[in-house]
Formats: C-alpha cells, structure tokens, sequence
C-alpha cells in the first residue's frame, strides 16, 4: 500500500468513527432526556434543589463564616455534581454497548466519550445558572473568569479517565456500582463542598489537596468569590490528576482491549 | 495465479471461561481468598491454516463449539490470534446476528443510522441510501416508531437491508442467508446472491451442508477448534457426514 493510499484510508477511517460518535452521542441524548423539554429542566431541577436543602440547613452552622455562602455551595455541587454524573454514567458505558463491540470492530472509548458529551452539556447548562446566581448575589465578572476554563478542561479529562477505569472496572465486577456510590459518597464529604477548611490546622488543610475534586472547586471559588488566580503550582496538581488518571484509563483500555469480550 | 485474499497460518485462539463472568468484587475476593476462584482458558482455535483466493467461496462446517464464529471473530479482527498469524487484504464486512444490537427506545431512522455509523459508512452514504433501505425493507409505515414496538420479523427485515447495502470485498455470513416471510426471504436471498457475486470473495458460515455444497467451493472443517480438513467441498463434505454417521474422524492424509 502506498503512503498516499494510507492517508487517505486514515481519513476516511477519522470520517466514518466521526460520524458513529455523532450518532452516538445522539443516541445517548435521546435516551437521556426522552425528548421531552422537562427532562432538560430536570438537569437543573434537581442541582437546584440539592443547593435549595443545602443552603436551607447549612447556612445557619456555617454560613456565618463564609461570604456569599451560596455561591459558595453552588461551586462545591456543581464540580461535585459533574464529577459525579459523568462517572456514573461512564461506568455502565462498555456494558451496556457490549452487543455492538463484540460483533463490530469499533474503538470502544467512543461510547465513554459519547456519555461523558451528555454530562459536558449538562455541566454547562448548570455552569449557565452558576453565573445567573453570581450576578443576582453582586458578584462582578472580570476576566479572571476565563481561567474558568482551565479547571472545566481537567476536570473533564480527569471524568474521561476515570470513566475509562470504571467502565472497564464494570464490565469485569458488576457489583461495582455500589462501591462507587458509597466512594462518591465520601468523596463528597471530603470534598469541602458545605464548609470551609479554614477550621482545620495548616497541616490538615493540605491533606485536602490530595483529593481531585477539592482542588478544583478550589480553583472555581478562588476565580469566583475571592477574584484570585492560583499559583502556578496549583495548576500543576490540577492538570497532573487529570494526566494521571487519563493515563491509566487509557493503559486499561490499551491492554483489556481485547479482553473485555471475555467478560460480557 | 490468483490473488490470496485471507491467509491464516496456525491460527490459535485462546479462549477464558469459569468464574471470569457475572461476578463481583465481593465474590472474586472470596473466592480468590478461599482459594476457588477458577478460570479456564482452552484453545477456541487450534492451529487453524487456510488461505481464501479471489473468487473464493469458503465454507465453514462443525459441530456447535467448533469454534467457528471464534474464528470469523478473528477475521473481522473482533479478536486477535493468541498464537499465529492471519492477513486480510481488503475491506470486510460481516454479518453476524442481525437483530441484536439495536436501541429500543430509539426510532427506525434513528437506529437505521445509528446501524449504518457502526457498520462503518459515512453520513453522505447514509443520507443517499436511506430511502433505498426503507424501501427494501417495506416498512415505510413505521419509519417513527420506536424500536421495542417493532415486531423481532420487522427488525430483522430492517437489519438486513442495512447490511445488504455493503460493497465488501471480503463477505463474512454467519447463518444469514435470507430472513423475514415468505415474500421477502425469497428477496433477501437474491439480494444476498447479488452481494456475493459482486465481492471478491465470502466466507460462509453453516450447518446445512447441502446448502455448502451448492455455494462453496472450499470448505473448512472443525472440530472443538480443530481443523479436521481443509479443501474441495465435496471430498471435506463427504467426509464431515461420514463422521456425523459414524463417529470416525477421517484418517489424516
């Protein structure tokens, strides 16, 4: 085969998963929302509510402490929130498409990316409403908003990854889904979502950092309520979670590729 | 001479089962713990080789778990050889259980896109061929139905005529020669004749041998992932019912 030949057999490769992912993607929404408009407000809905109860109960044991203590809320649901959905999600991704992959040779990380789509949008329709509540609550935008994004893209390729180690996590232990909830569970409640860490000794407040999730609703209320961008360093943590985690996904996947069929 | 299309030189398939599946994290700790945890890994194919030329019509013939949609897996590169090696020149296209796979919840045009994607065309083709599919599969009346309200006939109509649009080089049929009713079996068969006629070559997976024997020209024959023989259709043929007879494997040449 010619050089000219294979680039032009790449191409046509890149047009046709292209399209599959579309297809995909739209698929996953379908299900999702089963085209009905009140199952796009149900993604609101139900943050709202989550922060609603929040706020209601939190407020009085510690938001006395903590400046515009909703917003405050707001950033810890909303990271958490994605972190959570997208994950969950992505689990069940290899499982429930096992009837296409095992009779179709097709990359199987699209049908994780194609879910982790889903929960994006869903995050940014939420993020939408995040700067609605700034604005009623008299937080000024500036442009240090846009490092917003820095966070938004690790965080999302950290969800890919550990989409790609639990989905295939999933396939081989199905029990796995009640595990994950009960570490989701704690995750949260590590993850400074309804208080502050400024209760804890300085040696203490560092262990916050080894968890992911913490260090980017850090990132977001640093930017939104103290109008600060973080030191380089902490960008450094922020990317390498992701890395890290990305890395071994895709190390799985690498390895078990043709593996999973054994499972299913 | 002829141009070699598939060549597989000692094909082996390594195969694992036991308590790899439906299991939990709670119970492979136990079970590893306790020292139960079994898994069985076999050869699904054993030193398989046979070439397919241009113009080539193979068949493939065994008892159940022969290990011959194993090894139509390896050749559409579902799975990799554990041992061996096979080469495929040209583009494939299988078509392995029809029906399954498909998105309930989703409509008929949906899933006839969605089908179309994961079978590897692009969205221009889709889009030019889609009222072509529709119509083969006579169910222009249900193009917005949800899927799970289609009865399994219609879907399996459905699938066909999606698969039947393929321009393959190298066909792969496990068992699917024609589906649906009367009318439409007698279309699907024609169709599918058509598709084998203008490919280069097909390999054909079945139990009827009769139906082997009238379309093959050469036939590979397997027993428990074995290759018991490999050549002209009627002498492998002759011998396969020999041993379902009798029971006696042919002697070895």
């Amino acid at each position: 085969m010619t050089r000219k030949r294979g680039i032009a057999n790449k191409l046509e490769q890149i047009k046709q998963y292209q399209f599959l992912f579309e297809e995909l993607v739209k698929r996953d929404f379908t299900k999702r929302y089963k085209r009905t408009i009140l199952g796009m407000l149900w993604s609101v809905l139900g943050p709202m509510m989550t922060l609603g109860v929040m706020a209601l109960i939190f407020t009085q044991f510690f938001g006395r402490n903590i400046n515009h203590y909703v917003i405050y809320l707001f950033c810890g649901n909303l990271i958490y929130g994605y972190f959570k959905e997208s994950t969950n999600t992505g689990m069940t991704a290899l499982y429930y498409n096992a009837s296409i992959f095992s009779k179709v040779n097709i990359p199987k990380y699209l049908f994780l990316l194609s879910r982790n789509v889903a929960s994006f949008i869903n995050f940014g329709i939420n993020l939408l409403v995040l700067f609605g509540f700034c604005l009623l609550d008299g937080i000024s935008f500036s442009w240090k908003f846009l490092f917003l994004l820095y966070p938004i893209g690790c965080l999302l390729l950290f969800n890919v990854g550990m989409g790609l180690i639990l989905s295939a996590l999933f396939i081989m232990f199905r029990d796995m889904k009640y595990l994950y909830d009960i570490f989701t569970l704690l995750v949260m409640y590590v993850s400074a979502i309804f208080y502050s860490i400024e209760v804890y000794p300085q040696q203490t407040q560092y262990l916050f950092y080894l968890n992911p999730i913490y260090v980017y609703i850090r990132y977001f209320r640093k930017i939104i309520l103290e109008g600060e961008i973080p030191r380089i360093s902490f960008h450094f943590l922020a990317i390498g979670y992701a890395i890290v985690v990305l890395f071994i996904g895709g190390l799985i996947y690498k390895k078990k590729n043709y593996k999973f069929l054994y499972y299913i | 001479m002829k141009k070699t299309v598939v060549t597989a030189k000692d094909v082996s398939v390594e195969y694992v089962i036991g308590d790899l599946r439906n299991i939990g994290l709670k119970d492979f700790v136990l079970k590893k713990l306790t020292n139960t945890y079994q898994v069985k890994s076999f050869l699904a194919v054993n030193k398989v080789s046979f070439q397919v030329e241009q113009g080539d019509m193979l068949g493939i013939i065994g008892s159940n778990g022969a290990g011959k949609s194993t090894l139509l897996k390896v050749i559409t590169q579902i799975m990799r050889p554990s041992k061996g090696t096979i080469q495929v020149k040209g583009k494939i296209a299988a078509l392995l259980e029809l029906a399954s796979g498909f998105d309930g919840d989703l409509n008929l045009k949906e899933n006839t896109y969605l089908r179309g994607a994961i079978l590897g065309y692009t969205r221009e083709f889709m889009d030019r061929k889609y009222p072509e599919i529709l119509a083969f599969s006579e169910l222009e009346a249900f193009e917005e139905r949800p899927f799970k309200q289609l009865s399994s006939g219609m879907k399996s109509r459905i699938a066909f005529s999606i698969a039947s649009l393929v321009e393959p080089e190298i066909l792969i049929l496990d068992e699917v020669l024609a589906v649906g009713d009367g009318a439409f079996r007698e279309k699907s068969e024609a169709k599918m004749q058509e598709i084998i006629q203008n490919g280069k070559a097909t390999i054909f997976v079945s139990h009827s041998i009769p139906q082997v024997r009238r379309m093959c020209n050469k036939v590979l024959w397997l027993d428990h992932g074995k290759q018991i023989g490999f050549g002209e259709t009627n002498a492998v043929c002759d011998a396969y019912e020999q041993f379902l007879k009798k029971g006696v494997f042919p002697k070895d040449k």
